[in-house]
């Protein structure tokens, strides 16, 4: 999709530099004469949205670090010192810590459009797999960050995610042990989580360099599941057209974004966060994160140890199978009329499991865990059979015939944008 | 390269002798330097040094009450329990147990009235409820744990929820009638 490249240095300084290092023809090749599909949707502005997160994470997160202070004794006063005495450090803080929330909104969009649109599907599966390494990279760099400010839910929460691995035969004593530096969790844990939660977005920086590689290799999936086959009629430009809508996405994310952190910065934080740890006494009611809370649900849906890691674990490591469950060759769900209702019924489970990871481990919220957990794979299992027997929709010929159609009554809102951004 | 001069056909040369003992000596330099890199996140000396054994009386412990001390920062639980917990915690048919463990191996003979646990719930290492006086004691007159709803009875074996273990009894021996030294 990449094809041949139209970069035109004019200037001797240009022509100099691209026979040195190349490196202004590969940032015009894949951010500007790139080309995009021309239905694309508002969804697709989310990978713009996630790398704009990830760079404000780092760029809060370098900062905070610069009067933190990663000891068990002065972690939780150094969080107190940024928000009360380092100038702005409040705001600063405030953004990183909803940030990180902000970030799994917009990747659990990501991946919900990605499930919807099949953008798993051949010649997408590296991407898709890519994809669900960051997942992961971002759950580790979430949960270690959010033991930092060494509070009550700080504590509980690192002993409870770090004990999910004594879960394993064996060797899963000496695994936790190795995690904690010691017998419980304790400032050697604590230095080390810091010194991880340091390196890992850099990482995920590294593996985000490899998605989008391999995005542009493949080009991009959209909402037709058709594969771009005339360049010309098919696609626009990445620059304006593409930059302008990821632009208006990220600005409209960053409002939300805002008013979380100026009106609402603690809602998506746990009071007990503002206790100091105390190693003797676990909060009533522990919870993760709320972007934890369908895997938390899974966990403690099955009434066994190792059964409930596993499935835990599971819930994310399917995802990375999912190219070679889904049995069908149609990508968009728009034109799969059974999977599509599958697909949303999966939509609200996700939503019922999180729910539930919230509430207390009693009845009836137990038993409603457990069907949902089974509800979960259930998808699973039924994307691999509707795959066999469901008949699809009529697929447009092309992607412009489904944007211009024979009628022109569905002339997308995605181009109608187009030439207001070219004037 | 190498075969590029073998006269002798198959047969491996000098030069291949030496490309397989360097690489195997390269190999196990690399997979050596694993032993400080992993071998740093193991307890360091200081904290094992904490680990010395402490001496702790008893006495002053109440019947039916309990106390948490730390040891290795380790929680763990002393209790000194009533003779119906411990009447209850004997009663137990040892067979229908998740984990099989008489009241007599997990006390001191002569010594029934406390019980030495660790304090962190086996399932994902919460502290369970039951010490302090008003407490939820779960359905076996022991400990609950709040966080995934694991039961303990009075001799802190795991009867109910998603834990798979008793609380493990920690090293620790009667030095006098009511003092103990634990580690």
């Amino acid at each position: 999709m990449s094809g041949h490249s139209t970069y035109q240095p004019k200037t001797g300084i240009e022509r100099w530099l691209d026979a040195r290092l190349p490196i202004v023809r590969l940032m015009h090749d894949s951010a500007v004469s790139y080309p995009v599909p021309r239905n694309l949707n508002l969804l697709w502005t989310f990978g713009g949205i996630l790398v704009f997160m990830l760079v404000a994470q780092i760029i809060t997160g370098v900062i905070l670090a610069m009067h933190y202070t990663p000891n068990a004794t002065m972690a939780f006063n150094s969080v107190e010192h940024i928000m009360r005495d380092v100038n702005f450090g409040w705001l600063l803080r405030y953004l990183h810590s909803n940030g990180a929330s902000m970030f799994f909104v917009a990747v659990y969009i990501h991946i919900f459009r990605g499930l919807y649109y099949g953008s798993y599907k051949a010649p997408r599966e590296v991407l898709w797999i890519l994809g669900v390494i960051i997942f992961l990279l971002m759950m580790a760099t979430a949960f270690m960050g959010y033991v930092l400010p060494w509070g009550q839910m700080s504590f509980w929460g690192a002993t409870v995610i770090t004990n999910l691995f004594s879960a394993l035969p064996v060797i899963g004593e000496t695994i936790v042990t190795f995690l904690w530096g010691g017998y419980s969790v304790d400032n050697p844990t604590l230095n080390r989580f810091f010194s991880l939660h340091f390196l890992l977005p850099f990482m995920i920086a590294g593996v985000v360099v490899l998605h989008i590689w391999a995005l542009h290799h493949v080009g991009q999936n959209n909402p037709t599941g058709v594969e771009v086959k005339d360049v010309k009629k098919d696609t626009v430009p990445f620059t304006p057209y593409a930059t302008i809508k990821d632009l208006f996405g990220m600005v409209c994310f960053m409002l939300v974004f805002a008013w979380f952190v100026f009106y609402q910065p603690n809602f998506m934080g746990h009071a007990d966060n503002y206790i100091p740890a105390n190693p003797a006494s676990t909060p009533a009611h522990i919870v993760p994160e709320w972007y934890f809370l369908p895997f938390y649900a899974i966990l403690r849906a099955i009434p066994d140890k190792l059964g409930g890691v596993l499935a835990m674990g599971g819930a994310i490591v399917i995802l990375a199978f999912l190219p070679w469950i889904d049995t069908s060759k149609v990508k968009s769900m728009t034109y799969r009329p059974i999977a599509r209702q599958f697909f949303w019924m999966f939509v609200l489970v996700c939503i019922g499991l999180g729910y539930l990871g919230a509430m207390p481990a009693d009845e009836p919220y137990v038993t409603i865990s457990r069907i949902l957990t089974v509800l979960y794979f259930g998808f699973f299992v039924a994307l691999a059979l509707i795959g066999i027997f469901e008949r699809p929709a009529p697929l447009p010929t092309s992607i412009a015939d489904s944007v211009l159609g024979g009628s022109g009554a569905r002339l997308g809102h995605a181009t109608a944008a187009a030439p207001q951004a070219k004037g | 390269m190498a075969h590029a001069t073998d006269t002798t056909g198959t047969e491996p040369t000098r030069r291949d002798f030496l490309m397989l003992t360097t690489g195997a000596f390269g190999a196990v330099g690399a997979a050596a330097l694993v032993v400080p890199l992993l071998g740093q996140l193991a307890p360091d000396a200081q904290v094992v040094a904490a680990g010395a054994p402490i001496d702790l009386d008893l006495a002053p412990i109440a019947e039916g009450q309990a106390i948490k001390l730390f040891w290795r920062g380790k929680l763990i639980f002393v209790r000194n329990r009533t003779k119906k917990e411990i009447d209850e915690a004997k009663a137990v048919d040892v067979a229908t147990l998740r984990d099989p463990q008489t009241d007599e191996q997990r006390t001191k003979a002569g010594h029934e009235r406390y019980l030495v646990v660790y304090g962190n719930c086996t399932h994902l290492g919460c502290v369970p409820l039951g010490n302090a006086a008003g407490e939820p004691k779960g359905e076996f007159d022991g400990w609950f744990c709040p966080c995934h709803g694991s039961h303990y009875d009075s001799s802190g074996r795991i009867r109910k929820g998603p834990a798979p273990l008793n609380l493990p009894v920690p090293p620790y021996a009667f030095t006098a009638d009511t003092k103990i030294k634990i580690g």
